[in-house]
């Protein structure tokens, strides 16, 4: 079980280095930066777009890291079918790039929201939660202010139909109700996979939720997932 | 050589917290009849091209490239010449197409 990880650096990024060590230390697996100028990614197995704030958040979140060089790469390896997966200010860059459906707005309470929360597993036929099973909670970190994710209804019910809608924000038992949703998000919607299944966005931190010192270790189980399924 | 003002909103079918913000901030001052507060932005530039059409086809493709993300917002533009005067005028509201005047 072993993969070659690259976790891409663009100016502003923050979470880069807690993907490193979560997949560096954690899980053992050689890592490498992709810094955003770059024009090769190296020959790395997954691509991690990382949490932070690229390009400070101008214009808006994600806009302008998706036409940074390296991006044009991430774009042809995810249309050939590599593992993508991007977190907070990635997922961000995913809808922005057009990898993925839909758009991250303003939460809905204005605030910038940093806590714990609880995801609900919505499927494993994805390489990202094949090792969770339907219906498991997790407890997972949220750090964001442009989390609330937004589709229109075309968009919602393909989502739907063809079970992209990975996690979605939920009690500690798995309930989906207003009150767990953090931003506003359609459906309480935290994460999603395209309609090929290897690239996925989610707004949760699964790389902070890595050790139990941190608070949690079960977002390791999603980082674990996407290594097993490179065998 | 143009200017070029463009407005960013977002599209009318969506929530914009911030506009809904600044509405119960009148109200609570009592502007009781200012309603449907919504917010965007203005994007300002000089445009270094000497045909009106060319600069028009070149500022819409700065706002479908770049400018505007088209699953939440709309846009409109206007390009002014030298001496200030609007020269054209461009939105895509209500149906999302280009539609202006497009007068030179």
């Amino acid at each position: 079980m072993t993969g070659r990880v690259g976790v891409v650096v663009f100016p502003g990024s923050n979470c880069d280095r807690d993907a490193y060590n979560a997949f560096g230390t954690v899980l053992n697996q050689k890592v490498k930066f992709l810094w955003h100028k770059d024009t090769s990614l190296d020959g790395v197995d997954v691509v991690v777009l990382p949490g932070g704030f690229s390009y400070g958040d101008y214009l808006r979140s994600g806009a302008i890291a998706r036409f940074s060089p390296i991006m044009s790469e991430v774009v042809k390896f995810a249309r050939d079918g590599g593992l993508v997966l991007g977190i907070c200010n990635g997922f961000q860059v995913l809808v922005e790039a057009g990898l993925l459906p839909g758009a991250l707005l303003r939460n809905a309470n204005l605030k910038f929201v940093c806590k714990q929360v609880y995801l609900r597993t919505e499927t494993t036929a994805t390489p990202f939660s094949s090792g969770l099973s339907i219906g498991q909670v997790l407890k997972v970190p949220i750090a964001h202010g442009d989390g609330n994710y937004y589709a229109d209804e075309a968009t919602l019910k393909s989502l739907q139909d063809n079970d992209q809608i990975v996690f979605r924000y939920s009690t500690a038992n798995g309930e989906i109700t207003a009150e767990s949703n953090p931003n506003g998000s359609i459906l309480n919607i935290a994460g999603i996979v395209n309609k090929n299944r290897n690239v996925l966005g989610m707004m949760p931190h699964p790389e902070r939720a890595s050790e139990q010192i941190l608070g949690s270790a079960a977002g390791v189980m999603v980082l674990k997932s996407v290594i097993e399924s490179l065998n | 050589m143009f200017k070029a003002r463009i407005e960013v909103t977002l599209k009318k079918k969506i929530l914009d917290p911030q506009g809904k913000a600044i509405e119960s901030s009148l109200r609570n001052l009592g502007f009781a009849k200012l309603s449907g507060v919504r917010t965007g932005k203005n994007i300002d530039m000089s445009v270094d091209e000497q045909d009106v059409q060319t600069a028009t086809t070149l500022v819409h493709s700065a706002c479908t490239r770049l400018l505007a993300n088209p699953v939440t917002e709309e846009y409109e533009f206007e390009l002014f010449d030298e001496t200030g005067k609007t020269v054209v005028q461009f939105s895509t509201q209500h149906t999302g197409d280009l539609k202006g005047t497009g007068k030179s």
